[in-house]
């Protein structure tokens, strides 16, 4: 335990302080975990990247049906195979603390659940939403008139200038009149 | 300008290089017409390369002499120099200063004349005595007097960036990247500026401002690291999702608030009547009558708070009513009165700063249908899940709530038998008003009866007859609820109105046997206050005996106060205690019936569940009793309804606010335990922060109801003669009269008659109502013109796609 928090020094510790919503006692314990999951020969060494895998097998992101989503989302990997360092895991986490504020949140959220990248949510991004969100067993998923219901409502609620996708604008001013959005959208270690 | 400036190169990073070969190919040739203003950047970059101490004038003047004299080449060579030594940023914002004054010198005449003309008269100017050349400085002084207040403003805006830089969606690198600079940028030129006198001022403001960034940070940090039972929560968050967290978050914040109160009522009252006040036996409030002294250790006595709970400092009776006490001249009296009003007006104050911080986080919920499907689509996930059982039912319940909402929206037009549902509707209202007037006659009846019992002798009434009363209010509280639930099966609503209508409807029978309770209490109030003018004729006409007995015996008129042993003196009634042993009586039977639903409702039935299923013949897990769900309105109610009563108790029984404390610990780890034990999570997830403000104004509408009680008997009732602080008082707030009268100067009385008087407090009022017209108003306005924004919007992105449809 004790040659683990050693690691991270003071300096960077209140630059981190300074950098994302979170406290010391959460970097500190950021810190342990991240550590906890490097493979034995590379303790100690930094900017080290655990690979996706590794990540999913956290507790707190394993039944998460946006779990790849976020990996993806957090990596500053070149490839983009949704690797994570210890910077990027500390970004995941401060986006998803209590002290981040609606912006932070909803930003991050609409890259989450944009999965094809384009900076609009369109109809496949929701439907693929849907299918993550009602689960993988036959008897939770909708058939495609459901499907098809749901996501036309969907568009009349939301999309405003009625080009038929939603933009980081108007997600976010559907998201910021939600009164559930800020407290579901958290991890804590 | 300038600030656009700075916040473009604070995000393009790599095109830093560029810029800077731009601005130096541009020195040399406007040199001369800048190398007047660049001087005091120069001369203050050389002060604080050199000494670190505030350059005296005169080597100032010096060193811009020396500047001004010397070959253009020198000053050249320290801009060079210190644009290869000093950090990028600092050279950037010279050669930034450059270019305004570049810029400026444009708008006038031509630039290279001007500076030729500057730069002669300075010359001159220093070729000439020394008074020009104060004059000089006063001129430069004036000019970097400019120039240092932008680079304060420039200072200032660094700093603010470096504040909100976590809340900028950037890559922790980029962000790194452009905190140190804007650091870097900081700490130079706050040196710069600290130099040259009336600028110590502002370093050390500086510093000192650095020094509260530190302090508050490792204070919110220690608030945080303060915070009992974070992992526990988590784990429950973990394992039901957030609603079921949601109840032990409620938990922990009236753990809070009680524990505030309980400071107060014991540093304010408690602590000063025992370490100031007389001790136990020294009057007659204080010790236990003779009658009663035998039994007054008994365990049934004790559990009953009768003996020497009773005539202890749980209880209003216990205290005197001294004006001043002890040493230090302590008005116990006036200390208790304002303490129970503090107490109410910082509850009241807590749950409105809470009802408007969830408030202000959530959105007002008045647009409840408006987007729906985007909330469910968007919000419905709770990431704090970690647990494959609980996001197993959470799929299935978001799956439910989709097609359910599906259907509704297609099934709106459908009419049912219309009559039918309105008549079983009415119905069902009918049978619940029943049930709710029943059981506030029970309670009633059971009062009455128990004020016979009081007459009768203690030691001949079963355990039963003495806690009737409890015993009814909890069976009550136990039993109707679920009645409510099947008879509002006839109603047929959906799911959520018809769980508000269920927590209004355990919320008005709570109310209803509150109430009922109370005013049968009151009822014995004045009967006991009968019998006490009767005491208290019979102990004066004593007293008036004795005296009348001893003078005519020794025939003396000094007469001594009668030696009478304090338990043997004649005792009213006290009807403040009695009270206040009604409601402690009330609390911990309530505790005591939770705890133990708690035991047999979850414990034992998912021992039993678990353990017999074995040998049963169909599935006990699956099927008919199954592990039960945590019932969260109910405990939540439960946890209000007990504050509530603790509110109206605690003027009553000071020590009652300590038993709430104690109370709310053990619930805390007991409950925690219990849930993770005992439940399973609930398959209808319902979310939990929609009805957190509905939690928080029912706190708020209890708060109110349960201060009516108190400032009703404070106001109207007499209090008792003979025992508790405003014993002898014809009102209890005579008190403060009385203090207003004599201890205050004579101004203050008259401020608070005038603040007292009718003709003031009727316009005050109406004036609050006004403001409150005004303000809603004003809100419906802002509503109005939210949905006049938003068609404009529609209407804005329809014409420009018909504007690109025609090219």
């Amino acid at each position: 335990m004790g040659s683990t928090s050693s690691q991270l020094d003071k300096d960077a510790l209140s630059e981190y302080q300074e950098l994302t919503f979170l406290t010391k006692q959460e970097i500190i314990l950021a810190h342990e975990r991240f550590s906890a999951m490097l493979p034995q020969e590379y303790k100690g060494a930094t900017n080290i990247r655990l690979p996706m895998e590794k990540i999913l097998e956290m507790p707190e992101l394993k039944s998460n049906p946006f779990n790849k989503r976020i990996c993806h989302v957090f990596s500053t990997s070149q490839p983009n195979d949704g690797s994570l360092t210890f910077e990027d895991f500390l970004d995941l986490l401060s986006a998803f603390s209590e002290a981040a504020t609606m912006e932070i949140k909803s930003h991050y959220a609409f890259r989450i659940f944009d999965s094809d990248n384009d900076g609009t949510l369109g109809r496949e991004d929701l439907e693929k939403m849907v299918t993550l969100l009602t689960g993988d067993s036959k008897d939770t998923s909708l058939n495609g008139e459901e499907m098809g219901q749901l996501i036309n409502n969907i568009l009349e609620e939301s999309d405003i200038d009625k080009d038929g996708t939603v933009n980081l604008s108007e997600f976010q001013h559907v998201i910021s009149r939600s009164p559930d959005f800020v407290s579901s959208f958290k991890i804590v270690l | 300008n300038r600030k656009a400036k700075v916040k473009r190169k604070a995000k393009r990073v790599s095109d830093d290089d560029d810029e800077e070969e731009e601005e130096e190919d541009e020195k040399p040739s406007k040199r001369r017409g800048q190398r007047r203003r660049t001087k005091p950047q120069d001369s203050d970059e050389d002060d604080e390369g050199d000494k670190k101490s505030v350059a005296s004038k005169a080597s100032k003047v010096s060193g811009k002499k020396g500047a001004k004299t010397s070959r253009k080449e020198e000053s050249e060579e320290e801009d060079e120099e210190d644009e290869r030594v000093s950090k990028k940023k600092r050279g950037k914002a010279a050669s930034k200063k450059e270019k305004e004054e570049q810029n400026n010198d444009k708008k006038g005449k031509a630039s290279g004349k001007d500076g030729d003309n500057k730069d002669k008269k300075k010359k001159k100017n220093a070729n000439s005595s020394s008074s020009s050349s104060e004059n000089d400085d006063d001129d430069e002084d004036s000019l970097s007097e400019g120039e240092i207040a932008a680079l304060m403003e420039q200072v200032e805006e660094k700093k603010k960036l470096i504040s909100t830089i976590r809340s900028k969606p950037w890559r922790m690198k980029k962000r790194l990247l452009v905190l140190k600079e804007a650091q870097q940028f900081v700490e130079k030129f706050e040196g710069a500026l600290g130099k040259g006198k009336g600028r110590r001022l502002y370093a050390f403001k500086v510093m000192m401002t650095k020094k509260l960034i530190k302090f508050n940070r490792d204070f919110e940090n220690f608030k945080t690291a303060c915070i009992p039972w974070e992992r526990k929560i988590k784990e429950v968050e973990s394992h039901f999702g957030s609603s079921v967290a949601s109840y032990f978050l409620f938990l922990r914040w009236m753990y809070g608030l009680n524990l505030i109160l309980f400071g107060f009522m014991f540093g304010l009252v408690v602590l000063p009547e025992v370490l100031m006040g007389l001790p136990y036996g020294s009057i007659p409030r204080k010790t236990v009558p003779r009658d009663e002294q035998d039994t007054a250790m008994d365990y049934s006595v004790l559990s009953d708070f009768g003996g020497y709970c009773k005539y202890s400092v749980l209880f209003y009776g216990f205290y005197n009513s001294d004006r001043t006490i002890g040493v230090l001249k302590f008005r116990l009296p006036l200390s208790y009165l304002l303490t129970s009003v503090g107490i109410f007006g910082y509850s009241l104050l807590v749950v409105i700063r809470t009802m408007a911080r969830n408030a202000n986080e959530g959105g007002d919920g008045g647009d409840e249908g408006e987007f729906n499907f985007s909330w469910k689509m968007f919000t419905s996930w709770d990431y704090l899940i970690g647990n494959p059982e609980t996001a197993d039912n959470k799929y299935a319940s978001i799956t439910t709530s989709f097609k359910e909402s599906i259907v509704d929206e297609q099934e709106n037009q459908k009419d049912e038998n219309i009559h039918l549902r309105r008549f079983l509707r009415i119905s069902a209202n009918v049978l619940i008003l029943c049930c709710l007037g029943g059981s506030g006659y029970l309670i009633y009846f059971v009062v009455k009866r128990s004020q016979d019992f009081a007459k009768m002798d203690p030691k001949k009434l079963t355990w039963l007859q003495n806690n009737e009363v409890e015993f009814v209010m909890s069976l009550l509280g136990l039993v109707c609820p679920p009645l409510f639930e099947t008879i509002a099966e006839l109603e047929d609503y959906h799911p959520r109105i018809a769980l508000k209508w269920q927590l209004g409807r355990i919320f008005a029978l709570f109310l209803g046997n509150l109430y009922t309770f109370l005013f049968a209490l009151f009822d014995e109030v004045t009967a006991k206050l009968e019998t006490e003018k009767s005491i208290k004729n019979a102990t004066e006409w004593a007293l008036s005996e004795y005296y009348a007995n001893y003078t005519s015996f020794y025939n003396t008129t000094d007469v001594p106060p009668p030696n009478v042993n304090p338990a043997d003196v004649i005792r009213g009634p006290c009807w403040e205690s009695a009270v206040g042993r009604e409601f402690v009586k009330l609390i911990v039977s309530d505790v005591q019936v939770t705890y133990l639903t708690i035991l047999i409702g979850d414990f034992a039935r998912a021992v039993i569940v678990r353990f017999l299923n074995y040998c049963w013949c169909w599935d006990l897990e699956a099927g008919f009793p199954s592990y039960g769900e945590f019932d969260i309105s109910g405990n939540v109610l439960g946890l209000i309804f007990n504050q509530g009563m603790i509110w109206m108790g605690a003027f009553y029984a000071p020590g009652l606010v300590g038993m709430n404390v104690l109370r709310l610990l053990s619930s805390m780890y007991y409950q925690c335990w219990a849930v993770m034990a005992c439940n399973v999570p609930h398959e209808r997830v319902f979310k939990a922060s929609r009805s957190n403000n509905f939690y928080m104004g029912l706190l708020l509408l209890i708060l109110f109801l349960s201060m009516l009680p108190v400032v009703y008997s404070m106001m109207t009732l007499s209090p008792s003669f003979d025992c508790g602080p405003f014993s002898g008082q014809e009102k209890m707030y005579d008190v403060v009269i009385e203090t207003i009268d004599q201890d205050l100067p004579a101004f203050m009385g008259t401020i608070f008659s005038y603040a007292s008087n009718p003709g003031l407090i009727m316009p005050a009022i109406l004036l609050m109502m006004l403001a409150i017209y005004y303000l809603n108003t004003v809100s419906k306005g802002y509503q109005q013109a939210n949905t006049d924004l938003k068609k404009k919007m529609q209407l804005v992105s329809m014409s420009s796609i018909l504007l690109l449809s025609f090219f």
